[in-house]
């Protein structure tokens, strides 16, 4: 009991991280139809970024804890929303109008790209930064098994809340969202009522990117390390939870987030820890046969 | 003068849908096109947003040049579309589709707006909060000339707006053209299939033909004009 409730917190924090870059899929799908393989290397180059902040923050001797991880966020944010922007403007808004084919190579060539230029620039081997939250709190002293909850994993989970929140409240409920949401559903139609469709686009992906950046900088934080490749793996899973979730929901990337994140946990402690890769890439193919559209998501015919 | 349209033409790809279009509107006008389908009128509403760009030729809207200008600007020059098809925004509301219209509106004008929209078209307020996409035909049509007229247009352009729907809301639509143009001087660009309503209530009138102005007059001209009657009058439209 105590040992599930352990694996409980641990997927949620899981969960969360991979809800946070699934909305870079989703909303990306959702308004050019197109599956941004780049997304997981994005989410790669701002935990980059992120260890770059920490270092200068070291280096600075930094040691407000609170003030640190604002400053990261900051730059992290800002910095990889560029990337994002970039990234749409050079290889994928060329393409639009073409076939639905050019922007998904290309988007695997920008994968390609990323990796290659921070293993370039940044070097191969994994790169650690000095623990930034370290201990918890004990929330069950069960007989045997103590049930812990990390500082990281707090930030984590309540960062992930509230953004998700607020994210869902912009898109909902401000003029911004339902221009995007017009440029979903009738990009042509959304232009003529004189939404900037372009304009709309390139800040969908600054705001997909926006997210996995918070992810990539609490990945940083919750883990110590990272490296070149992690953008493949949290990519694909985070794929695989938008899909989870319905591609193209909102709400469906943040359960199917939430979902992989619990599955991958529980798999492992439970089952086999060295295979809980697969257990992802088996639920993408039991989805994708059973249920293309996922939880969440909606079937593709309708009446309009 | 509201708009001209001087000698355009406008391609897709290979076919050649306008050739040399000469148009023009005058403040306060009703203007209708009538052709048959395929004609090119539909491809004329769109190439006065840009899309089909003009390969040629010059469109002036109230007083400037709006040729070359972005799709998405030419709404903020005051003109509107009601599209042929109605194209709604079938998963959002009634309320959002509405507040679409308003995407260059002075926020200032939101709440005099939407209800001038509910007086006018009071199903649209008891459906407010209903998913557009599930509206009626005739509730959708209504819905779209709601959210074109939202941004206060100086030009409304209307394709179709009977197209499919059943006798109670055409009579409803031209009711609501003549309304728009006599109590609010609205000018009206109006594409009908049903060329004989539309030339009733029309001050004048265009009849295209592959793309080509083959015949310009007031309403009343082209009602009684023998081609007219011939192509477009006896045969099931009238
Ligand atoms: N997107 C497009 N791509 C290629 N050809 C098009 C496109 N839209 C229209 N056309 C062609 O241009 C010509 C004019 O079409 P348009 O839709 O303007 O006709 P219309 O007069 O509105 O007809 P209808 O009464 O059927 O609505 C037609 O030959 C049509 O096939
Ligand atoms: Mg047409």
């Amino acid at each position: 009991m105590a040992y599930a409730l352990q694996q409980l917190i641990n997927g949620l924090t899981l969960g969360s991280m991979y809800g946070l870059i699934a909305i870079g899929y989703t909303m990306v799908y959702g308004i050019i139809g197109m599956i941004n393989f780049a997304h997981g290397d994005i989410f790669m180059v701002s935990a980059f970024i992120a260890v770059t902040a920490f270092t200068i923050l070291a280096a600075a001797d930094v040691t407000s804890i609170p003030l640190a991880l604002t400053f990261v966020l900051i730059v992290s944010i800002f910095f990889t929303s560029a990337y994002g922007w970039a990234v749409e403007r050079t290889a994928y808004r060329p393409l639009r109008g073409s076939s639905r084919l050019a922007p998904l190579i290309s988007a695997i060539g920008m994968s390609i790209f990323l990796q290659n230029t921070v293993q370039l620039t940044q070097g191969a081997r994994v790169k650690p930064i000095p623990p930034v939250l370290e201990g918890g709190v004990v929330l069950w002293d069960a007989p045997g098994f103590a049930v812990q909850i990390g500082w990281s994993q707090i930030l984590i989970i309540v960062t992930t809340v509230i953004l998700m929140s607020a994210f869902t409240w912009m898109i909902t409920q401000t003029p911004f969202g339902r221009q995007q949401r017009a440029c979903e559903q009738d990009r042509k139609m959304a232009a003529l009522l004189g939404v900037n469709v372009d304009r709309t686009i390139s800040y969908t992906f600054m705001l997909g990117a926006a997210l996995a950046a918070v992810a990539g900088v609490m990945v940083t934080v919750y883990y110590g390390v990272v490296d070149f490749f992690i953008g493949f793996l949290a990519g694909i899973k985070a794929f695989t939870a938008a899909v989870l979730g319905g591609i193209g929901s909102l709400p469906g990337a943040m359960l199917g987030g939430l979902l992989i994140g619990l599955i991958e946990s529980f798999w492992s402690a439970y089952l086999w820890a060295e295979y809980k890769d697969v257990a992802t890439f088996g639920i993408l193919c039991l989805v994708l046969i059973l249920r293309p559209s996922g939880l969440l998501g909606r079937p593709e015919v309708e009446k309009v | 003068m509201m708009l001209s349209m001087e000698g355009v033409h406008a391609h897709y790809g290979h076919i050649h849908a306008l050739r040399g279009i000469d148009v023009e509107v005058q403040v306060g006008e009703i203007v209708t096109l009538i052709g048959a389908n395929g004609a090119g009128k539909s491809t004329l509403m769109m190439s006065l947003f840009g899309s089909p760009k003009a390969t040629a030729g010059r469109i002036v809207f109230d007083g400037e040049d709006i040729t070359r200008v972005p799709t998405h600007e030419i709404a903020r020059r005051g003109i509107a579309l009601v599209p042929e098809g109605r194209h709604i925004f079938p998963r959002m509301t009634v309320i959002e589709n509405l507040q679409l219209g308003t995407v260059h509106a002075d926020a200032a004008n939101y709440e005099a707006d939407i209800a001038r929209m509910f007086a006018m078209f009071p199903i649209l307020e008891e459906r407010q909060a209903q998913r557009a996409g599930t509206l009626s035909g005739g509730e959708q049509q209504m819905l779209a000339i709601g959210r074109a007229l939202m941004s206060r247009p100086k030009l409304l352009l209307l394709d179709e707006p009977s197209l499919g729907l059943a006798p109670i809301y055409i009579r409803r639509i031209f009711q609501i053209v003549k309304e728009l143009n006599r109590n609010h001087g609205m000018t009206i660009l109006l594409v009908e299939q049903n060329a004989n309503q539309a030339l009733r209530v029309a001050d004048r009138g265009y009849v295209l033909q592959h793309g080509e102005i083959t015949l310009a007059g007031t309403g009343a001209e082209l009602l009684a004009s023998p081609e007219v009657r011939a192509a477009y009058l006896e045969g099931g439209h009238a």
